[in-house]
């Protein structure tokens, strides 16, 4: 049919090739706008400049009262620029003990999630069991349990068990709660090295563990990575779970304490609650753009995770 | 939940093996099931043990202050929670939630962005990218001081909007609004990177072949486009309703719940409950109807992918 379509039409077909060269990828000939189309084209840059002011405009107020002096809650500039709001958080009780606390929380819960996915998904990955697919559907569903409707029964079990206020227990918690989107990760990216690598292995009278760490793990070394980031940022900006679970202020981690901080100062001191939240956002965003940097792009996360 | 479904397949299959080498497959078997252990374990210690204990403790009167003893307390909770008008508000408020921000909100901007930026240049796709994708990483309680500092009264929107008279205290006259408006701004992101893995999947020769055919792009859109990428659509759908149906910081960050209990969506109106108030049997109750809510929204999609494909 194309066929056909082509000898008859071949200037609207040269047309769309053009198109996509310019397109870039894959096909700029779809969706309701193609480019080069005058007040079409005009309109759609229209829609883009009206859609990216709106989502830069809440972030304007974080950035432009954190460097002034005497700034309220709107964004329009004064130009009196100081980094007094920095150097007034700066100090042990009110950034680095939280920060650090963040630290501990988020990267032994990525340790630990990447540890026990990288087992769980071996066998889901090697073997094929009759259960495999099910369990993986369970999985997924899961990963979309809301974690909220989780934590009053959590928190009953903690109090009856005395684990409330204890930073490991809540480690094993937030490990348990990121474990069904690493193993559905980890899994995909298993899946990628080939089995055939093994098998000399195996002929050798390796066992899976050997086989697991000197041939699986690292060729998915960056698979490795993503997940092992992709957990440590989902569990740094996590803020019901410590609130819950974590009650000693020494103990909370950032996204914590930076809402104490906000309901106890947050109406006299904006310019320092904007500095704090730059402080504790900058980590995830240099995070983020290592994550970008190994998937080659924001395309391939969800490429990682669509199986 | 997990290990609960879990089980009945696990058991199952040396029975249906059988024969004579039954006790060596089953050892291999074992064998191979190992290095599931630690996760399983993790699950069914936090998450199924939980979920059946909350299952359990729905129908007591469970409460954190002083009094030692629970009674079994059979539908009490549910009656009440029923009759419970603050309750009641605050499910219809979650529907209005979720619907208004993620399925519609999220959703359809997400596939906006995914469709008008297909085709761009390199420069706009990475600067309008990267805003949206920044809205999506930042943390929750720091999109929620964002939003709170761009909707106060004297912030930036009414800074703006006073040039034309509009300017009004947003997160007083419409709490919902300034919530769901928040929530479609940070999760937005996730619904344009599905979308737009999913459009590169489309074949662009299609797509040519309907041009040449005279599809206008809108008839282009709705009946090669969509049709090819249903499965994301619904797939999209199911996660961003579980994700928003259970959203509590932005919303406690932002309003608190409040202006009295006029933004209190089921997570906050459960918190209060049970942290508050040590209800933790009644909040528990609650958590329930929450799941129960989440796996309704699961089976009308499952629903709407069967009637799509058959």
């Amino acid at each position: 049919m194309s066929e056909l379509a082509s000898e008859q039409s071949g200037t609207a077909l040269t047309r769309m090739r053009t198109e996509r060269r310019r397109g870039g990828r894959r096909g700029a000939a779809s969706g309701i706008t193609s480019p080069k189309k005058g007040p079409a084209a005009l309109a759609s840059y229209a829609v883009i400049l009206v859609l990216f002011l709106a989502f830069l405009l809440p972030f304007a107020w974080l950035i432009v009262s954190s460097i002034e002096t005497g700034s309220g809650l709107n964004a329009s500039p004064t130009w009196r620029f100081t980094l007094a709001n920095f150097k007034a958080i700066m100090n042990v009780a009110t950034v680095y003990q939280p920060m650090l606390n963040s630290l501990i929380l988020s990267a032994g819960t990525a340790a630990l999630t990447v540890i026990c996915s990288a087992l769980a998904a071996y066998p889901l990955s090697r073997f094929h069991m009759r259960f495999g697919r099910s369990f993986l559907y369970t999985i997924l569903f899961a990963t979309g349990l809301p974690i909220t409707a989780v934590m009053v029964p959590v928190y009953s079990l903690y109090a009856r068990f005395n684990l409330v206020d204890s930073e490991p227990a809540t480690v094993l918690f937030m490990t348990a709660s990121s474990l069904p989107f690493a193993i559905w990760m980890t899994k995909n990216f298993m899946d990628g090295v080939p089995v055939s690598l093994e098998e000399a292995a195996w002929t050798d009278g390796a066992n899976w563990l050997q086989s697991l760490w000197s041939i699986v793990l690292p060729l998915m070394a960056p698979g490795i990575v993503v997940v092992f980031i992709f957990t440590f940022v989902m569990q740094w900006g996590n803020f019901f779970v410590p609130f819950i679970l974590l009650l000693t202020p020494d103990k909370q981690p950032a996204s914590v304490t930076i809402y104490t901080f906000f309901s106890q100062y947050g109406e006299v001191a904006y310019g320092q609650l904007a500095a704090f939240s730059i402080i504790y956002t900058a980590p995830v965003i240099a995070l983020y753009g290592v994550l970008t940097r190994f998937l080659g792009g924001a395309f391939n996360l969800t490429g990682a995770v669509k199986g | 939940m997990t290990v609960a479904t879990q089980s009945p397949r696990t058991a199952r299959i040396p029975l249906d093996k059988g024969g004579a080498r039954r006790p060596r497959r089953v050892r291999r078997l074992l064998g191979r099931l190992l290095p599931l252990g630690p996760a399983l374990l993790l699950l069914a210690v936090f998450f199924a043990g939980p979920l059946i204990w909350s299952v359990y403790t729905a129908f007591t009167d469970m409460a954190l202050s002083g009094a030692a003893t629970t009674e079994f307390t059979g539908l009490e909770n549910f009656r009440r929670m029923f009759s419970d008008p603050v309750f009641v508000k605050s499910l219809e408020l979650t529907v209005i939630f979720v619907i208004g921000s993620a399925v519609i909100g999220q959703n359809l901007l997400g596939m906006l962005l995914a469709l008008i930026l297909r085709g761009r240049s390199g420069a706009v796709r990475t600067i309008v990218n990267g805003v949206v994708i920044g809205a999506w990483v930042v943390p929750e309680v720091v999109a929620g001081f964002a939003w709170y500092a761009f909707l106060y009264k004297t912030g930036t929107l009414n800074a703006i909007l006073g040039h034309f008279g509009l300017s009004q205290d947003w997160l007083y006259t419409m709490p919902m609004l300034a919530v769901i408006l928040a929530n479609i701004w940070r999760g937005t992101a996730f619904s344009m990177l599905v979308y737009s893995a999913a459009l590169s999947d489309v074949p662009p020769e299609l797509l040519e072949a309907a041009a040449v055919d005279g599809a206008s792009s809108w008839k282009r859109l709705r009946y090669v486009t969509l049709p090819l990428i249903r499965r994301s659509i619904v797939s999209n759908l199911m996660l961003i309703t579980l994700q928003t149906l259970a959203s509590f910081g932005l919303i406690y960050v932002m309003t608190g719940g409040g202006p009295g209990n006029a933004s209190s969506t089921t997570p906050l109106y459960m918190y209060q409950e049970a942290f508050r108030f040590y209800q933790l049997g009644y909040g528990t109750a609650m958590a329930l109807v929450l799941l129960v809510l989440g796996a309704l929204f699961s089976l009308i999609y499952l629903r709407l992918i069967k009637l799509e494909d058959s």
